[in-house]
């Protein structure tokens, strides 16, 4: 199953078949206590850094989230997103909890964006769904309710419904990609194996695409980049198919690159090899 | 063992998390008659305090904070009982929970388990706590004080919106309000109109008592 985003110039798919999809997740001001007063002040300077950053580092995709809550957070998406189409044709993310501020993001976005996210909660649902249909999105669905559930056959209930759900607004499965919830091992040893069954179960029983926050699982420990890397890997060869993440980071972007050639989705290495071309290019120069 | 080894083995044992080890100097302790306050206040609490100091520093981890916390939790259980028999001065109560539509919980249960260390009763409502759940837990165990805790710039306003609730059920003046959370500032506490903002878990600790030692003193004999 293949899910389309587009923005006015180019298309990414996230699909099993299909390379990794690496979406961007700088953009945000969580921990940011500086970005977040730039935003309080209506200052969006720093989003073209972030997003030069993440470019060179090699996402497919960008995810944009603008929420202070002492800042015009509706506002700022509404300007944000005009701002990210004009430094790149990196399809976006639109990502906020306020619905608002994602209807402010979708009407503002030119192409087909993917919204984070909606969850299995029914009010959520019939806030969040009528957005994405009426403006023929794909949608980040949580695999949790009103708790997180451990069990994967439980996360596997809830994408059950929320698939369902979206069907009835007419939304496709193909557009729904839903979040397995990568939650921080420091903080529960099972967290990852956990996962990775969920997102198993996830592909194969409902067919759709998977995301996660992969910076979730190193949250609080040392070394996060290269958790960071073996997590996806690992997340990747049970059928993760993509992942909002650290894409500044090349040892996070360079595993899924590796793991898409050693799973059979970059045939002879093609990319592989291109990519150390340019690396060996830029750093010749 | 002296009594000063089990308190110093309290210590250390609970600042490498070893919860079995903790739990057998905590009853050889009680076998040798020594006083459940004294391995709280002198071998527990000190530990867990160092373990946050450690952690604000970054010279811990999360997963080392976890289960120094679960080490002290296996002490308390062993000795609550025990102190509520002796007396131990009931510090106060407090009602704790991370916002809605948020359902983060390692600071949360943290500053949980410091508070209980502190001689607080704590009834924990969980992630995801709608503002009516508040108010209803709220009436029913009369806290001192009602924590409320986010992790995202955008579960924060829960904080307002849960005043807001509180003020609606005509009880916001019955309980200290207290909020913190990774993106929460002094500021933002201030504008949402909470009684009380901490940086980390010990100084939320000092803090609650203060505030009701304070509201207590307001009051009227």
């Amino acid at each position: 199953m293949d899910t389309v985003l587009r923005s006015r110039s180019r298309t990414v798919v996230i699909g099993s078949g299909q390379p990794f999809c690496v979406i961007g997740e700088r953009v945000n001001p969580t921990g940011r206590k500086g970005f977040q007063a730039q935003l309080q002040a209506g200052d969006l300077s720093q989003v073209e850094v972030d997003v030069a950053e993440q470019v060179a580092g090699g996402a497919d995709m960008l995810d944009v989230n603008v929420g202070d809550p002492l800042a015009d957070e509706v506002e700022l998406m509404r300007q944000a997103i005009p701002l990210v189409q004009e430094l790149t044709d990196l399809p976006i993310c639109i990502d906020s909890s306020i619905i608002e501020a994602l209807e402010a993001g979708l009407a503002a976005y030119e192409g087909k964006a993917l919204v984070n996210s909606v969850t299995g909660e029914d009010e959520r649902l019939e806030a969040i769904l009528p957005l994405v249909a009426h403006h023929g999105a794909a949608v980040i669905a949580l695999a949790n309710d009103d708790e997180i559930p451990m069990e994967p056959q439980r996360r596997l209930a809830i994408a059950r419904k929320i698939v369902s759900a979206a069907g009835d607004f007419g939304i496709p499965p193909e557009d729904i990609v839903i979040d397995a919830l990568a939650m921080p091992v420091g903080a529960e040893p099972r967290a990852v194996t956990l996962f990775v069954e969920s997102v198993r179960l996830i592909s194969e029983e409902l067919g759709v695409n998977t995301i996660c926050g992969a910076s979730n699982t190193s949250f609080g420990l040392p070394g996060r980049h290269t958790l960071g890397a073996t997590f996806l890997a690992i997340a990747q060869s049970h059928g993760l198919t993509s992942a909002i993440m650290d894409a500044r980071a090349p040892q996070c972007v360079e595993a899924v690159r590796a793991g898409d050639f050693l799973l059979g989705h970059d045939e002879w290495g093609a990319r592989w090899i291109a990519d150390f071309r340019a690396k060996q290019a830029a750093a010749a120069t | 063992m002296t009594h000063e080894e089990i308190i110093q083995g309290l210590y250390d044992h609970t600042l490498v998390g070893n919860a079995p080890e903790v739990r057998d100097l905590v009853n050889q302790g009680l076998a040798d008659d020594l006083d459940p306050e004294k391995m709280l206040y002198d071998g527990l609490i000190p530990s867990l305090e160092e373990v946050g100091a450690r952690f604000e520093r970054g010279d811990f981890f999360v997963p080392e904070m976890l289960i120094a916390a679960r080490a002290m939790q296996g002490a308390l259980d062993i000795l609550r009982p025990l102190l509520a028999e002796t007396g131990a001065k009931q510090v106060g109560t407090y009602v704790m929970g991370t916002v809605k539509g948020d359902v983060h919980d390692i600071g949360k249960n943290l500053v949980n388990i410091m508070l209980e260390g502190a001689g607080f009763t704590v009834y924990d409502l969980g992630v995801n706590v709608a503002p009516e759940t508040f108010v209803q837990q709220i009436q029913e165990h009369s806290p001192d004080v009602v924590g409320f805790s986010a992790f995202l710039t955008t579960t924060m306003p829960m904080f307002k919106a849960n005043i807001n609730a509180l003020e609606k059920a005509g009880i916001r003046d019955d309980v200290i309000v207290m909020v913190g959370g990774a993106p929460v500032t002094q500021e933002y506490a201030d504008k949402v109109g909470a009684d009380g903002y901490a940086p980390d878990a010990s100084t939320a600790v000092r803090l609650a008592k203060d505030l009701i030692e304070r509201k207590r003193s307001a009051v009227p004999a």
